[in-house]
């Protein structure tokens, strides 16, 4: 009665199950695979210099990543992409206005920010929770419409409140006339890179300079070590496949950073904010714990079947609640991160994109509705900001038109959710029939 | 007697009596401030009309089955490829014969069908493969189809004056109706003044004969399978109702509505709007079917007409009340157009009630 | 075994809305008996098993009578946590497992072993790491209780039903508290080496000391493993025997017994049988009813009754035949092969069919009374329009005229032809089902569970309007319920259904012995 017992395979048989798994990598992969066929032509056609480009991603990773992250929680309770990060972005946002008027500066004012938005966050996230427990199957529609929602009361608050009915007097923040914020708000003077703090940066040009390409080494051998020690281990996380190509991604770190050793060049003009990456480090470590914790579990056994958890004792909709609250205090930490290393920002529009560009990126990474790892989150944003990079400047060769090539990314955001989530419909519908059948 | 008002009360809907009290309380106030009631009158009359038949897209689609077309902006993009093309066409063959405006309008339509006939019925087939997330795959079907209109307006070859950039690629943002004779040529016809109140009789009869027809057809044979398929599609498929085809009709008259209707908003606006324009249209037609009552199952012309009514009639009263408070309150009309637009689609989502 | 009851049931009554469902229900289990409790649709089993857990469906309707004591101890039970918490486990019929996970996590599912960490300190239990060494060991000891050697770090996804079935009850028997266990049909899903290595299981988990209560329609089984058995009939308890004091045919009888008297019909002359309808090997994937290889005859002007219990099968014919439900095999009317998997054919070949899902495939419920009547009749056969070209438009005349003329002859109690069904009570929405029925003026008339949710006076009623259309119309009709009394009083022949398939073909007035052992899967004793 044994089920799990391996059998032995003759060679041939070998030889179809590695093909067989190759297609099937390939197929559940598509849509990765299909992006890197396309960032890799876009930076091609755009002709870039490899180090601008690696500037600009690092930069582009750092504050989108964490944002990113604040995806996959919602998912493993089943409750789909969270669009409704747009209320984090709006907290996180709103905090920073007031820390900047209050005018505290630098690491100690985001640090402020953020331990002040979390409470905020909290009570948005309860309230879209039960917002969402009421509107079961339909929280995505229900997501992207709340956020429009939010920023109606957005404006309502910032734009028509703030310094008549709520007192405010700063010159410099608030229009004219005495009322509303102003259209953009700078932090060039106070927030920003509060996280990314220049003494932290690997690219100075002081006692780091030249540190880089040792640690990147000093990472390519241990990741080198640590993957073959994962796949021989028992637990049989790591399939072949993964291991040569982690293996093979890690060999060109290495080559590279030889060749930095030895040759040197433009590398150290790249800034990497190593606070900040600690920061989202810490995020995908927090994330994975909790997914082997009891209230991870619960999650995912809710995220699975609703029914089955509840009859098993499971309080479904508090878990659901609770996971969109994390998710939400994440997203408002996320859009301060991201807004520090911006610098300035737009007070009613730079919120607004945040669910649509981290949901598409969390997708391009080969994230589904129902799945979504940290791995996927990350890679996701290398390649959507890849695409984002290249393709103004390939629209421009191809077309002579950069603007093609921004309104080509904004297609490629919404598509790529468009057709994710078509897939994953049919996919459940053909599902249900086939049940039937059987 | 209690229970009948309490009954028609939670029937209606705690969203629905905030609206209604807000519109009250909007229109005690445009008195009150001694607003100019005959100019708001008005411009509300108008804007009921330019919205009608982009409202009543919605009723198809709901009846159908489908829920409330978010997508409709298929229909939209139709419309403004049949608009532009109109033109265009007026253009290259001005040196042989000018058009009417009206006659214009009605060729543009003309074009636009065969477009929005296509692109509804591949809709529709879509929409039938993702059965009970429709509302979600609309919204972005419709956000990708404008995204990549906005590539295919740099490339289109228009080259008629008022649409292309007089220098650099592609078709302008905003293309002005007006050299055509175009603009407003159903509000003004046979339009009359009761006072100081203008109305566009010819934008009414428009859109009471869209109405018209819409009632006639869903009380023909493939109206009532229609709705069947939608109020319960295991009674159909038992009632010998093709169910999907049912589906697909519902969504194609939908699409075709909405590229009918954007091309008589746009007469009445005088533009065509290009580029990010059709967007978040669709949410407005939405709300306003909501508004007026319907549920993302059920709808009728009634709700349709109380919709527009309602929630058009807010928008215009809303900006010149709030402007009349202070000014610094300049944007309040748009806030709380936001702000019921999208609390009314979440209030009916919630309705709704889970899978 | 001459200890005390470990669960004892005293004198439970139950009332749903006026209507006694369970009454004077007694039930002793000792540790490490098995109980069988035995019944057919609607004895009453389910809402037992409900009172014993607590469902919120017993208290928002009013609680029960009578008291349950555990262990001697006088309990009321509230909700399915707290009877998980006196040590009552189940096993259910549909599987509560979560196909992803593996079986130590869905055997653990809400009950994972827990280790504290850092962060747990902080944030208290809810953070604390699952143990998953511990977990695994805990369901291996859980499994190897019920000798199945399968790998506890399996997933769930694409295990053999029985396997899963095994995970359900490794749950149960992990629980430590655990005291009595109730099988919910345990059997119905499996293949039969499956079930006898499922009973086996039962055997060795008594012998454990826990307490087993079997619900069930197998009579063999039943007398093959329990000590004990209850028979329940109609919400009423009816017998308690022991294994050695009792078989498969008392038990059948006791089941089934005789409830309602037959209708007074005039008795028809019988001309010629004349055969109408053959259904060779009629196979019908409906989920829950399946069909597997009907043979059936239906002669000329009679009312054929089709039984069985739930889930056998026996409502999937109809919708098979009608085209619901993807089916194969040959079906032949007036030897006219029947293209199936299309109403459309089957309805044009004069069948009609009044569904057993009255709400949800058998009306629309928003719409008006005269449009149920006739939307068959429109989309089907172009009747009640009026045709321009391609154009077609509802002739609201002939269609009042017509529900009009339905409502008097069917007598439908309404305010009128425009009320919406849904207001109407469930007696008169049936009938406005037939009237859609008979407006295709069909040849025979399929009719599924007539009486369902209807009460006592509408059901008469509606039996009544039957025998009428069988009688003056001469109407074939096939009628599919799962009230044996109901069968036996209207119909002329009546095909029983287990397991899919046609179990033999009773006479009304034959004996409840027959009727009770063809349902429960026995050959008959005419057959034997």
């Amino acid at each position: 009665m044994r089920v799990a017992d391996k059998t032995i395979v003759s060679q041939s048989q070998e030889g179809v199950r590695v093909k067989k798994k190759i297609k099937g990598f390939l197929t559940n992969n598509m849509v990765t695979i299909m992006f890197l066929i396309l960032g890799l032509l876009g930076f091609l056609i755009a002709g870039m210099s490899p180090f601008l480009f690696l500037m600009d991603i690092v930069t582009r990773v750092s504050r989108n990543s964490f944002l990113v992250l604040s995806l996959i929680i919602p998912v493993m309770a089943g409750m789909g992409l969270n669009f409704s990060i747009v209320l984090g972005a709006m907290a996180g946002q709103a905090l920073l206005i007031f820390v900047t008027h209050w005018g505290i500066t630098g690491l100690p004012g985001i640090l402020l920010c953020m331990i002040l938005v979390t409470p905020l966050s909290i009570f948005l996230g309860y309230l879209t929770g039960k917002l969402f427990n009421k509107a079961k199957g339909q929280e995505m529609i229900a997501g992207l419409i709340l956020a429009f929602f939010a920023q109606g009361v957005y404006e309502l608050i910032f734009l028509q409140l703030i310094g008549g009915v709520i007192p405010m007097d700063n010159r410099v923040l608030i229009m004219s006339s005495g009322v509303g914020v102003r259209t953009t708000v700078d932090l060039s003077f106070g927030l920003k890179y509060g996280l990314d703090w220049p003494g932290l940066t690997l690219g100075m040009p002081t006692l780091l300079r030249p540190t880089l390409p040792w640690v990147l080494s000093f990472f390519g051998v241990a990741g080198t070590g640590l993957l073959i020690f994962l796949y021989f281990s028992k637990k049989m996380v790591l399939s072949r496949l993964k291991l040569i190509a982690g293996i093979a991604a890690l060999a060109a770190v290495l080559v590279f950073s030889i060749n930095e050793m030895i040759v040197g060049s433009q590398v150290n003009l790249i800034r990497v904010p190593l606070l900040t990456w600690i920061v989202i480090a810490g995020l995908c470590f927090f994330i994975y714990f909790f997914s082997q914790t009891k209230l991870g579990q619960d999650m995912r056994s809710v995220g699975q079947d609703r029914h089955v958890a509840a009859v098993a004792g499971i309080q479904v909709d508090r878990v659901r609640i609770i996971a969109i609250m994390m998710s939400m205090v994440m997203a408002s930490w996320g859009h301060i991160i991201f807004l520090q290393n911006m610098g300035a920002f737009s007070t009613y529009g730079s919120h607004e994109q945040i669910g649509l560009y981290s949901v598409a990126a969390l997708l391009i990474g080969g994230a589904t509705v129902t799945r979504a790892t940290i791995g996927q989150a990350l890679l996701g944003v290398f390649l959507f900001h890849t695409l984002f990079i290249v393709s103004p400047s390939a629209g421009r060769q191809l077309f002579g038109d950069a603007q093609v090539g921004e309104y080509f990314r904004v297609f490629v955001a919404y598509g790529v959710i468009g057709v994710t989530l078509a897939m994953h419909a049919w996919k459940k519908l053909l599902e249900a029939s086939s049940r039937l059948e059987n | 007697m209690k229970k009948f008002i309490t009954d028609s009360f939670s029937s209606f809907g705690l969203a629905r009596v905030i609206i209604l009290g807000f519109f009250v309380f909007l229109c005690v106030m445009a008195v009150v401030l001694r607003l100019n009631i005959s100019e708001l009158l008005t411009s509300s009359l108008v804007r009921i009309g330019m919205w009608g038949v982009l409202v009543l897209a919605m009723l198809p689609a709901i009846v159908s089955g489908i829920g409330p077309n978010f997508g409709v902006s298929l229909g939209i993009v139709c419309g403004l490829v049949g608009g532009l093309t109109a033109l265009e066409m007026a253009f290259r063959i001005s040196h042989v014969t000018e058009f009417s405006g009206g006659v214009l309008f009605f060729i543009a339509i003309l074009i636009s069908l065969p477009f929005a006939l296509l692109t509804g019925v591949s809709y529709g087939w879509l929409l039938n493969r993702v059965k009970g997330s429709e509302m979600m795959i609309a919204t972005y079907v419709g956000f990708s189809i404008v995204s990549i209109m906005k590539i295919a307006w740099l490339f289109l070859p228009y080259a008629s004056p008022e649409m292309a950039w007089p220098i650099g690629r592609g078709v302008r943002v905003q293309i002005s109706l007006a050299n055509r004779g175009v603009t407003r040529v159903l509000n003004n016809f046979l339009s009359f003044n009761i006072g100081d109140i203008v109305v566009p009789t010819g934008l009414f009869i428009f859109f009471a004969l869209c109405c018209l027809l819409m009632w006639i057809f869903l009380r023909s044979r493939t109206g009532v399978a229609m709705y069947a398929a939608g109020d319960n599609p295991r009674f159909s498929e038992a009632a010998g109702i093709n169910v999907n085809r049912s589906r697909i009709i519902g969504t194609t008259i939908s699409t075709v509505l909405g590229a009918i209707g954007i091309l008589v908003y746009a007469q009445s606006y005088g533009f065509l709007q290009l580029y990010e324009g059709p967007m978040f249209m669709p949410f407005v037609a939405v709300a306003a079917i909501l508004i007026g009552g319907a549920s993302v199952r059920k709808a009728t012309i009634t709700h349709v007409i109380i919709g527009t009514a309602l929630f058009l009639g807010i928008q215009v009263v809303a900006i010149p009340v709030a402007n009349a408070f202070t000014s610094d309150w300049s944007s309040m009309g748009e806030i709380s157009r936001k702000i019921i637009q999208n609390g009314v689609i979440l209030y009916a989502l919630t309705q709704a009630g889970g899978d | 075994m001459s200890e005390k009851n470990l669960l004892e049931m005293k004198g439970i009554g139950k009332t749903y809305f006026g209507t006694q469902v369970l009454k004077d229900i007694n039930l002793g289990v000792k540790p490490g008996e098995i109980h069988g409790i035995v019944g057919e649709n609607g004895a009453g089993k389910s809402t037992l098993m409900n009172i014993l857990f607590g469902m919120s469906v017993i208290h928002s309707t009013g609680g029960y009578d009578g008291e349950i004591l555990i262990d001697g101890q006088n309990v009321e039970i509230f909700s399915p946590l707290e009877a998980m918490e006196l040590g009552i486990g189940m096993v259910h019929q549909e599987f509560m497992l979560l196909p992803s996970y593996t079986i130590t996590e869905n055997i653990k599912l809400n009950r994972e072993e827990l280790k504290p960490n850092v962060f747990s300190r902080l944030f208290g239990q809810n953070i604390k790491s699952l143990d998953f060494s511990s977990m695994n060991a805990q369901a291996r000891r859980a499994l190897d209780k019920l000798s199945i050697s399968i790998e506890e770090y399996v997933t769930v996804a694409g295990l053999p039903v029985g396997y899963m079935q095994f995970t359900e009850i490794a749950r149960e028997i992990d629980k430590s508290n655990l005291k009595l266990i109730v099988f919910d049909e345990p059997t119905a899903v499996l293949a039969e080496s499956e079930a006898s290595s499922l009973l086996e299981a039962m055997k060795s988990i008594a012998q454990q000391g826990i307490a087993i209560l079997f619900i069930t329609h197998r009579l063999d089984e039943v007398v093959e493993i329990c000590h004990n058995i209850t028979v329940l009939r109609d919400g009423q308890h009816v017998a308690t025997k022991g294994r050695k004091a009792t078989d498969v045919y008392e038990l059948a009888e006791l089941m089934v017994g005789r409830k309602v008297e037959k209708m007074t019909r005039q008795k028809k002359q019988v001309k010629k049988k004349e055969s109408l309808l053959q259904i060779e090997n009629l196979i019908v994937h409906m989920p829950g009813e399946e069909v597997k290889g009907v043979d059936l005859e239906v002669f000329q002007g009679e009312i054929l009754g089709i039984g069985g219990l739930a889930g056998q099968g026996k409502v999937g014919i109809a919708n098979g035949v009608m085209g619901l439900y993807p089916s194969k095999g040959k079906v032949l009317i007036g030897g006219e092969l029947l293209k199936l998997n299309n109403p459309r054919v089957s309805m044009s070949k004069k069948l009609a069919y009044v569904s057993e899902d009255r709400r949800g495939v058998g009306l629309l419920m928003d719409s008006s009374l005269e449009m149920n009547i006739v939307i068959n009749a429109i989309q089907n056969q172009n009747r009640f329009i009026l045709k321009f070209g391609p154009f077609s438009l509802l002739n609201s005349r002939s269609i009042r005229e017509h529900a009009l003329k339905m409502i008097k002859e069917l007598d439908i109690r309404c305010t009128g032809p425009a009320q919406v069904v849904k207001h109407l009570s469930g007696g008169n929405q049936q009938k406005v089902c037939i009237a859609r029925a008979l407006t295709m003026n069909p040849g025979i008339l399929f009719v599924s569970e007539p009486t369902r949710g209807i009460d006592v006076g509408a059901k008469r009623l509606v039996l009544e309007t039957l025998v009428q259309l069988n009688e003056e119309m001469g109407m074939t009709i096939i009628m599919t319920s799962s009230e044996l009394g109901e069968l036996r009083s209207i119909t002329d022949r009546i095909a029983i259904v287990t397991g899919g398939k046609i179990a033999g073909i009773l006479k009304p007035d034959d004996s409840d012995v027959d009727f009770g052992l063809l349902m429960s899967g026995q050959k008959s004793r005419k057959g034997a």
